[in-house]
């Protein structure tokens, strides 16, 4: 994860490179250069993936990415299963069996996109239960749990909304549950549960109004969350784990040898005033 | 945060005037959802707030004179900067001012559309129902009636009624129980216990009629219990079963709207029902916990 942004010896390295390999390189590069002089991408890339991360990080930190990755397989099956999805009384349940059963490679599709909700959520919960356990929501990243809990509520309603659509029984009647359990809140429950089934009873426009929040506005939601919190990680840098010997989080100059982040041993200001990462 | 060597005076004083202008428009909100007295207080707390809010932004505001009048040269040069940045200023205003209200042309229509229509009464009007001549309901016997409550919209709008007939009140009036199948618990289909006569299964206009001898009623879901009034005889439901109104027309039972019930007296014609406007399941409407839910149900009062 971590690249050294100079190594000893890479100029001594570049100078026993022939010439036919630094001309190959410079044309390998061009378009790059090309891109970067145009918009700085190149240089937030870099910036956003080659970090510095504490060097005892372990297999418990890769549980946010793998979140993501399971978000991104939402998303993308999504997609593709809107193809084929009708989301109207009378065809919504046809549609899904359409799938299921004639459309090729259907049942697959549906089969990620239906066990990977639950396996989201459960993600979700791990990644949570790592930054709890690990002290990780502490200052300065307050922020990013708080962040990470509306991003957890955002998939339990994308898990709410999407099981009524496959409209059998099943869902129906857990979405009748459902609606009924938000209208006991007090004051404000009757009015969430009118507004989620548009009427007295579940009907047409509870389905398309749930299919519209499931693949337009929660969807949007979380992808913006997720901008922030990757934001925010990237700003904050990796919590090295509590049993960690070096101190964790970037330097603060103006607090002359206290860092960002968990701070376990009060670390003695360095001599020359360098911290040993860069956020 | 404090910079002592910049703390002048505020000029102007910070406004509480966008504040009240902001509940204004909160009462605007919530009277279109509850009611027009709300909206019209609202308004009203908005115009004035907003004529307020505006002369204080572009009159002459007496903490300016008197903050600029001060000698002190401190105060003398935030005036200078002050005459600079006035264009400045104006057309930063200016331009959130313009954008806000675009912003809000745009935003608010869309806003009412996507969320008022579930509360005006759209799609919550419910339609009679006709269950078809009352001798195929015999006295003292429950029947299970099951209909489309809107045909066009099909088998969503399936529903069941549990009816009995109980011959006629002392006033010689002719008395159902009519209750809705739904549990009062969270909404899930009740089933009556007891065996279903399948042989007298008759269909009448698409209404289907099945006796039954019903002592209790029993919920699936989390094992809500009923007894043959309706009311809750053991499991999580706070209220009995919900009923219909009912009419008589041309010898047809009619279904009308249905509404809540508290608790039942009495059983069949001798009854005493404490009836409430129609709530969700899993709502209180008698009790202390009543006051958790002073709003009526959207629509179950019209």
């Amino acid at each position: 994860m971590a690249l050294p942004d100079s190594h000893p010896g890479v100029d001594e390295l570049m100078a026993t490179k022939s010439t036919r390999r630094r001309q190959l390189e410079a044309v390998a590069l061009y378009p790059v250069d090309w891109v970067e002089e145009r918009s700085g991408l190149v240089g937030y890339t870099k910036w956003f993936l080659f970090r510095k991360v504490p060097s005892d990080i372990s297999w418990a930190q890769t549980l946010g990415a793998a979140s993501l990755t399971a978000f991104l397989v939402q998303a993308i099956t999504g997609v593709v299963l809107a193809f084929y999805y009708k989301p109207d009384p009378a065809s919504a349940y046809a549609s899904v069996q359409n799938i299921t059963e004639e459309v090729t490679l259907g049942w697959l599709v549906r089969g990620m996109h239906k066990w990977g909700a639950s396996v989201f959520i459960i993600l979700m919960f791990f990644h949570m239960a790592r930054t709890f356990l690990f002290g990780a929501y502490k200052y300065p990243r307050e922020l990013n749990w708080i962040i990470g809990v509306l991003l957890l509520v955002l998939g339990m309603a994308e898990g709410f909304t999407g099981y009524l659509l496959p409209w059998d029984n099943t869902a129906y009647w857990a979405t009748v549950v459902g609606i009924n359990i938000n209208a006991t809140g007090p004051i404000v429950g009757p009015f969430l549960a009118q507004f989620l089934q548009g009427g007295l009873n579940i009907g047409p426009d509870t389905l398309s109004k749930f299919y519209a929040l499931h693949m337009l506005l929660l969807p949007g939601g979380i992808m913006a969350l997720i901008g922030l919190h990757l934001y925010l990680v990237v700003r904050l840098g990796v919590t090295s784990p509590p049993w960690s010997a070096t101190a964790a989080g970037r330097m603060r100059p103006e607090t002359n040898g206290a860092r960002e982040g968990l701070i376990r041993t009060p670390a003695p200001a360095p001599p020359d005033g360098n911290g040993d990462g860069d956020g | 945060m404090s910079e002592p060597e910049r703390d002048t005076p505020h000029v102007p004083a910070p406004s509480l005037w966008p504040i009240g202008f902001a509940i204004g428009i909160a009462c605007v909100l919530v009277g279109l959802v509850v009611s027009v007295p709300a909206l019209i207080v609202g308004a009203l707390i908005t115009l004035v707030f907003g004529f307020l809010w505006v002369r204080d932004l572009f009159g002459k505001h007496p903490v300016r004179s008197a903050a600029s009048g001060e000698p002190t040269p401190a105060v003398a040069t935030v005036g200078d900067v002050d005459q600079n940045v006035d264009r400045a200023t104006f057309l930063s205003l200016a331009t959130i001012g313009v954008g806000g209200l675009i912003g809000a042309g745009i935003t608010l229509p869309v806003l009412g559309f996507g969320v008022l229509p579930s509360f005006v009464g759209d799609g919550i009007e419910t339609k009679d129902v006709d269950l078809g001549p009352i001798s195929n309901f015999p006295e003292g016997e429950y029947v299970i009636a099951t209909y489309l409550e809107d045909p066009d919209q099909g088998e969503v709008t399936r529903r069941t009624a549990f009816i009995r007939n109980n011959g006629r009140t002392e006033d010689d009036v002719p008395s159902f129980t009519t209750l809705f199948s739904r549990c009062v618990h969270l909404g899930c289909p009740v089933q009556p216990n007891g065996p279903i006569d399948e042989e007298a299964r008759q269909e009448v206009n698409g209404v289907e009629l099945r006796p039954v001898l019903a002592a209790s009623f029993g919920c699936p879901c989390h094992g809500g219990l009923y007894d043959s009034e309706g009311n809750r005889s053991a499991g999580p439901p706070v209220r009995s079963l919900d009923r219909y109104e009912f009419s008589i027309k041309d010898g047809n039972l009619i279904l009308g709207r249905l509404f809540s019930v508290g608790d039942v007296e009495g059983t069949g014609a001798k009854a005493r029902i404490s009836k409430y406007y129609r709530a969700y399941p899993g709502v209180h409407v008698d009790g202390i916990e009543k006051w958790l839910y002073p709003i009526p149900t959207p629509g179950s009062t019209s």
